[in-house]
């Protein structure tokens, strides 16, 4: 039972911690809280769908459900979220942001968030689709402890592109200034960061890991359009649990909530998962507004 | 021609519904700065409440005291007010879109209670048979449809009222002042915590009113008419009609509402069949390029705030 709880919660954590880490990124550079983050995962899910259609059907890998299409689908799914994302902002957030008003920002970005989930609700119905009519073989970890292979190459992958994000942001130059500007963005500017650049790579890196998260939950659970809205109050919770502007914070943020989640459901009830991403997110705010990891003070 | 007029009937009076939720609103945000991403769960509140209040006895929800529906405004926006008093204490202290945040989250909780609480609410069936104002009159149409326009203008007509009196009053400009600057309000005297509540859980009550008077208009509710879609509705009538101005948030209601019904009618007509059930989600990213049109051509809406000065200084021209 707690085994289950805990692979079950740890995979769907690895999606939210991905699609946190875009989440807290903007938040943290541009000081604003972005609703539409939860439908760049919708939209790379589809744009998936779409592209590993067009390769074709494939004899699907080992024990998996899916074959190498799924995975070309992924990396250009993950180009095309970040240059939706990218777009949002040129077209969208980067002029609002010239008045000066963060608030106003937010609701763009509400308004943004519905208008991108009905666009895909309007283009590909409200049914949900499948990436693979196999059925996901499962395998014994332990006694009580269940998981698919699907479910476990997912987990591997999103924690290779989270490792790949921190070192991202640890060691190279351009992480470097990411941190620098959403430290303090005067102090950056003076030191001749180039601050247009790093808001740019936000939106790119953001968008590209909120499409894995995306097609990770397709694989794992189904394609619908409002799957990026669900996940949207859980990536809040993950980003303020780990400290607003703090990468590996929304990881970590990310597993809590999914386990949190997973554990609440024998409890209350599936019907009531994003309420519990709600609780815990109230409860940190109220008791530690800075996040585990000393991020930014709400 | 009977059929058109009553038809408009019925459009004013949802429009007018929709303005009472969107003064609400503008108390919040357009006075005390507030960012409510709940306003569907307040309305929700309401709706749920005056249903409760007025309907017949029924077994598949809870209520049914078939109270006036006077009684039922009322405590539509008690309730609204009690639940806004409870979310404000938690978190109106949370800087702005921290605020925005959790009361998007409670509105979404809400929204879950009202599916899964199926003895209460009726679950995802909702509630039917809710006694409309002015029953006795519904096999004349146009009389029916032009006494529920009456009453709808006349609650939104007592609410504006209300609303110009309290933002010109001496506790309007103290919003007005945290809003704009609370660390000099705070130095004068003020309490930033309690005048941020008072104007929350007000706004709160004329939402909730908003929900019961759709409700009685309607005679129906389910838990899918408090979705975002709502919370959205109601922002972009703010923005559009200009925030911090109550003609404003009038006049946005109404024309945005009037976007929203054309919009459908048209995309039912010009959509190839196949696309017709589809055409719901087209009307939201159509309202959604309005907004972002809005913000960004328009920010401060149709007709935005007026520059307010203390009537003693215009007096001496100043």
């Amino acid at each position: 039972m707690i085994g289950q709880i805990l692979i079950d919660g740890i995979t769907s954590g690895a999606m939210i911690g991905l699609g946190a880490i875009g989440l807290t990124l903007t938040c943290g550079l541009l000081r604003f809280a972005n609703f539409a983050q939860g439908e760049f995962a919708t939209w790379g899910a589809y744009f998936a769908l779409l592209i590993a259609g067009a390769l074709g059907g494939a004899a699907p890998l080992g024990p998996l459900t899916f074959g190498w299409p799924l995975l070309a689908a992924l990396l250009i799914s993950m180009g095309l979220t970040a240059l939706l994302a990218w777009s949002l902002d040129a077209v969208l957030f980067r002029r609002l942001r010239r008045h000066g008003n963060a608030i106003v920002l937010v609701i763009a970005s509400f308004g943004a968030s519905l208008a991108l989930r009905s666009a895909v609700e309007f283009l590909f119905g409200p049914e949900p689709y499948y990436y693979s009519r196999d059925i996901a073989m499962t395998l014994r970890l332990a006694p009580g402890m269940r998981a698919t292979a699907d479910q476990l190459v997912v987990l591997a992958l999103a924690l290779v592109l989270m490792l790949a994000m921190h070192l991202l942001l640890a060691r190279t130059p351009l992480g470097r200034a990411m941190r620098a500007v959403s430290e303090n963005p005067d102090l950056a500017r003076l030191a001749g960061i180039d601050a247009a650049r790093v808001v740019r790579a936000t939106w790119l890196l953001g968008g590209a890991l909120a499409a894995a998260a995306g097609v990770f939950l397709g694989v794992t659970v189904q394609v619908r359009p409002a799957m990026g809205f669900e996940l949207l109050l859980p990536l809040f919770a993950a980003a303020i649990l780990g400290g607003i502007g703090s990468v590996p914070g929304a990881m970590v943020g990310g597993l809590v909530i999914g386990i949190a989640e997973a554990a609440a459901v024998p409890l209350a009830g599936a019907q009531y998962r994003a309420a519990v991403a709600f609780v815990v997110m109230l409860a940190m705010l109220l008791v530690r507004p800075r996040g585990l990891f000393g991020g930014r003070a709400a | 021609m009977t059929g058109l007029l009553s038809y408009l009937c019925f459009f004013a009076t949802v429009a007018l519904s929709y303005g009472v939720a969107t003064l609400g609103l503008n108390l919040q945000w357009g006075s005390a700065g507030l960012f409510n991403v709940g306003v569907a769960g307040f309305a929700g509140v309401g709706a749920y409440a005056a249903a409760w209040i007025t309907a017949a006895p029924a077994a598949a929800h809870w209520g049914g005291f078939a109270a006036p529906i006077a009684l039922g405004w009322l405590g539509a926006m008690l309730a609204a007010a009690l639940v806004a008093a409870v979310i404000g204490a938690v978190t109106l202290r949370l800087r702005a879109d921290y605020l925005a945040i959790t009361t998007f989250g409670a509105a979404v909780t809400l929204q879950l209670l009202a599916l899964d609480l199926t003895a209460l609410t009726g679950g995802p069936f909702g509630i039917a048979f809710i006694p409309k104002p002015f029953e006795a009159l519904a096999d004349r149409p146009l009389a029916f449809g032009a006494a529920n326009l009456a009453l709808a203008a006349a609650v939104t007509a007592a609410a504006f009222l209300a609303l110009e009196r309290l933002t010109q009053s001496p506790w309007g400009r103290v919003l007005r002042a945290l809003r704009e600057d609370e660390a000099a309000a705070a130095s004068l005297g003020k309490a930033p915590a309690r005048f941020r509540l008072q104007a929350f859980v007000i706004g709160a009550a004329l939402i909730g009113l908003s929900g019961a008077m759709q409700a009685q208009f309607f005679g129906f509710i389910a838990p899918d008419n408090y979705l975002p879609v709502f919370t959205f509705q109601v922002w972009v009538m703010l923005v559009v009609g200009g925030a911090g101005n109550n003609r404003g948030a009038l006049l946005g209601a109404v024309a945005v509402w009037a976007l929203w019904t054309l919009s459908g009618t048209a995309l039912a007509l010009l959509l190839p069949g196949f696309w017709q059930a589809r055409g719901a989600a087209l009307r939201v990213v159509a309202i959604g390029v309005v907004l972002a049109a809005t913000l960004l051509a328009r920010p401060r809406g149709l007709i935005g705030e007026r520059a307010t000065v203390s009537r003693h200084v215009a007096q001496a021209g100043g």
